[in-house]
């Protein structure tokens, strides 16, 4: 027996669990590869049906002969910089200043449920407060402002994009929040933070000087997607975003939705143009990275304790309230819409209620409804089968993701949407696979399965193997080990991960719309059409359901546990 | 046939460094104590035994059981029971049921209950079938621990720190309890521990290990 090595894990990995992985990745980024390849042809001239054979440079020479290019090209980097740089910054600052306090602790449970509130919804609530129309103007009329009648001015939609960046801030700041949080675990941020303090060091410098730069590095990659999204993010930019020219990824909707096939080039050429800049933006944020990290070196060997940690702290604090209090303010705005009769200016409440707009709209609403939860449903099945089959497989292999699997979960993120979902769309429609539901599953499959993965991953991992051994021990297979043991210790995490796809689901604007095309709705696509027209009480109605259909799987999440588990209290905190 | 638990000249290696040799054989009934600090690979030779290792270790020589190899065979099949020194009673299943879960199938619902019952009476806990285990005290949930291994009907035992976790007098109850059923049962136990009452209440040969990784 002496010199025989046996193999660690004499239990092999089914070979089904073995290909699990490369499905996945497959699923993740086969559509998003296919979509930068049906982008690339097109925007080089090359469109068979049309009779157009590349490549050329036709479509470039229109796309940059277009007047409103430099306009839409500056809007796109600044929004997405200056919301996510804002971001960022309000979420360092308040967990610099509070973190592991009650006031802490409340907001990270404000501000959870508000990361499932759609992009679209959080939107329309923010136009029907800062509007001049809106609940804002209203409660300061006519006593402070003297308007008796709403004022003539371009707030929603306004030519820099401001109204767009405070939207997107709102929705990215519990983001980056929570991914904080969870990076936070690794760092052991007390420990730090009290030897700072020890050395007199202030809270928010000695956080900021101990702990942030651990904490940048786990987070690096959400604040690229957060980045890549709001650079290209097409829903929020047709509600809030200026018009006349649009940011770059609504120009290429539009372009994309031309019947004129030319235009479709274009939009093609356009895309890969998003593309390029999202790369470039990422470039220059390295770089800012280094140049960051290089000041903040000097900055700790300064030895400068801090002063002013009590105002610091303070605006903080307030920064977090002022995340949180519009999007709440907006929901309830949206839901007061829905239920207005006739509601004059500057009057705070409508004169009447009535349930007229829920009556007309309700019917149809609801059955678009159910037409949401279909394509969330069958998406989320796919990706949790997928997800646990990987997460299972690597624990049967013994072999961990390593960093280049972390980087490849987050790819489709980072890739903007309108740079391959278009090239993906002329794909399907070339080989005649436009048919409706299924395509569209799998592309929202592209964004499901790397939320689900990541919102599954920690928990799955940190479950304690020595279960596994004893179940083992006992006599139970593998099998039998994953489906009584693991699976329903962690029903906790699994639904939560699940109501995470279904929000993402949910929230899907433009995957739905053009690999849709047209012939499948859903609460997303429903209430950004309605955009346009301007029918508050309707949008009222479409973003209120849009945010329940994100909501309700949390709250099951939260809820099924807790009943399934009742009599077991080692199963809950 | 050789009855017992036989370790033949197990080398239990990290980056090509030896972590642990143990060459011995454990008899029916009888207690391997090995003892020394922590992160000199005790757990690791246990999960060698269980068929857990991780593949960041490398690990040679032979596992007998009465006789036949079993270091090829995979973990479900092996009936080598394990403590470890948390309960590691599954919390979402009741008392009875994590004693059922360890039990050969087989038998009438009746049968299996009249089992669980008297198994647990053994151990002075009567009528706790139907309790969430998160509802016991410690020295109860070791004992359950302990009555669902021994309900899986496994043919060696290993403990893993197992009464670390325990005060001292609940130790001693605990332990003489574990000790006790494994003598009846003639099997043969392997205990990795760094308490030295554990050692002298096992009332077997002691290997004391060191490092083998430091120079």
């Amino acid at each position: 027996m002496i010199g025989l090595c046996v193999t660690a894990l004499v239990n092999n990995v089914p070979t089904v669990l073995r290909f699990l992985p490369a499905l996945t990745l497959f699923a993740m980024l086969g559509p998003v590869l296919a979509g930068l390849w049906g982008t690339v042809l097109p925007a080089f001239g090359h469109i068979p049906a049309a009779g157009l054979t590349g490549p050329s440079f036709d479509p470039f020479h229109a796309l940059f002969s277009w007047g409103g290019l430099g306009k839409a090209v500056r809007l796109s980097i600044t929004t997405g910089v200056v919301a996510t740089a804002l971001s960022l910054m309000i979420v360092a600052l308040i967990t610099a200043g509070w973190s592991g306090t009650r006031p802490f602790r409340f907001m990270e449970r404000a501000l959870s449920p508000l990361l499932s509130v759609p992009h679209a919804a959080a939107a329309f609530g923010l136009a029907f407060l800062i509007a001049p129309s809106g609940w804002i103007a209203r409660a300061l009329s006519p006593a402070i402002t003297g308007w008796d009648r709403p004022p003539d001015l371009l707030i929603v939609q306004d030519p820099l994009g401001l109204a767009m960046i405070a939207g997107l801030v709102l929705k990215e700041v519990p983001f980056l929040l929570l991914m904080t949080i969870a990076a936070m675990g690794q760092a052991q941020p007390r420990r730090s933070l009290l030897v700072a303090q020890a050395l007199g060091y202030g809270r928010i410098t000695g956080w900021l000087k101990t702990v942030f730069p651990r904490v940048y590095r786990q987070i690096r990659l959400p604040v690229y997607v957060v980045i890549a999204y709001s650079m290209s993010v097409v829903d929020v930019a047709v509600i809030l975003g200026p018009s006349t020219p649009p940011t770059l990824s609504v120009q290429i909707v539009k372009w994309m939705g031309d019947p004129d096939l030319s235009m479709r080039s274009t939009g093609a050429a356009a895309a890969l143009l998003q593309l390029g800049l999202v790369v470039l933006v990422l470039v220059f944020w390295w770089f800012g990275e280094r140049l960051v990290a290089a000041l903040g070196n000097r900055w700790i060997q300064s030895g400068h304790r801090g002063s002013h940690d009590r105002i610091s702290r303070g605006i903080a604090l307030g920064l977090g309230a002022l995340a949180a209090v519009p999007v709440l303010f907006g929901l309830a705005s949206l839901a007061v819409w829905s239920v207005a009769g006739f509601w004059s200016f500057p009057d705070v409440l409508p004169d009447s209620f009535s349930m007229r707009t829920w009556t007309r709209h309700g019917p149809d609403a609801f059955a678009t409804m159910g037409e949401t939860f279909l394509v969330a449903g069958i998406a989320v099945v796919f990706a949790l089968g997928l997800v646990l089959g990987c997460l299972e497989a690597e624990y049967r292999s013994g072999r961990q993701m390593g960093r280049f699997g972390v980087w490849l979960l987050y790819l489709p993120l980072l890739v903007p949407q309108t740079a391959f979902l278009p090239g993906l769309q002329s794909l399907l429609l070339n080989v005649g696979a436009d048919v409706g539901l299924v395509p569209v599953v799998f592309a929202h499959l592209v964004f499901v399965l790397p939320y689900v993965f990541l919102s599954l991953g920690d928990p799955w991992r940190s479950w304690d193997v020595r279960n596994a051994t004893v179940a083992q021990a006992l006599g139970a297979s593998p099998v039998r080990v994953f489906w009584t043991i693991r699976l329903p210790m962690l029903l906790r995490p699994v639904l939560t991960a699940m109501a995470v796809g279904v929000a993402v689901s949910v929230g899907q604007y433009l995957a739905t719309l053009l690999i849709g095309g047209g012939r499948v709705s859903t609460l997303t696509t429903e209430a950004v059409a309605l955009a346009s027209g301007g029918d508050r009480r309707a949008i009222g109605v479409y973003g209120l359901l849009q945010t329940l259909a994100a909501l309700l799987p949390f709250t099951f999440a939260l809820v099924l546990p807790t009943i399934i588990w009742r009599n077991r209290r080692g199963l809950h905190e | 046939m050789n009855k017992g638990l036989t370790l033949q000249k197990v080398c239990i290696m990290r980056d090509g460094s030896p972590l642990i040799e143990v060459d011995h054989h454990i008899a029916p009934g009888d207690v391997l104590t090995i003892m020394g600090p922590s992160g000199v690979g005790k757990s690791t030779l246990l999960a060698y035994i269980t068929g857990t290792l991780a593949p960041v270790f490398e690990a040679t020589g032979g596992i007998a059981l009465d006789g036949a190899d079993i270091s090829q065979l995979p973990p479900h099949k092996r009936q080598v029971g394990i403590l470890f020194q948390d309960d590691l009673l599954f919390p979402h299943m009741s008392v009875g049921a994590n004693l059922a879960f360890g039990m050969k199938a087989g038998g009438s619902r009746a049968e299996r209950r009249a089992a669980i019952e008297s198994a647990l009476a053994d151990v002075d806990l009567e009528g706790y079938a139907d309790r969430d285990p998160e509802t016991l005290s410690g020295g109860q949930k070791a004992r359950v621990a302990l009555v669902r291994m021994l309900l899986s009907k496994p043919r060696a035992l290993l403990l893993d720190e197992a009464f670390s976790r325990l005060d001292a007098e609940l130790r001693t109850q605990v332990r003489d309890v574990v000790f006790r059923n494994a003598r009846e049962r003639q099997l043969p136990v392997l205990m990795v521990t760094h308490d030295v009452d554990d050692a002298k209440a096992a009332d077997g040969t002691v290997i004391e290990l060191e490092s083998l990784s430091k120079t």
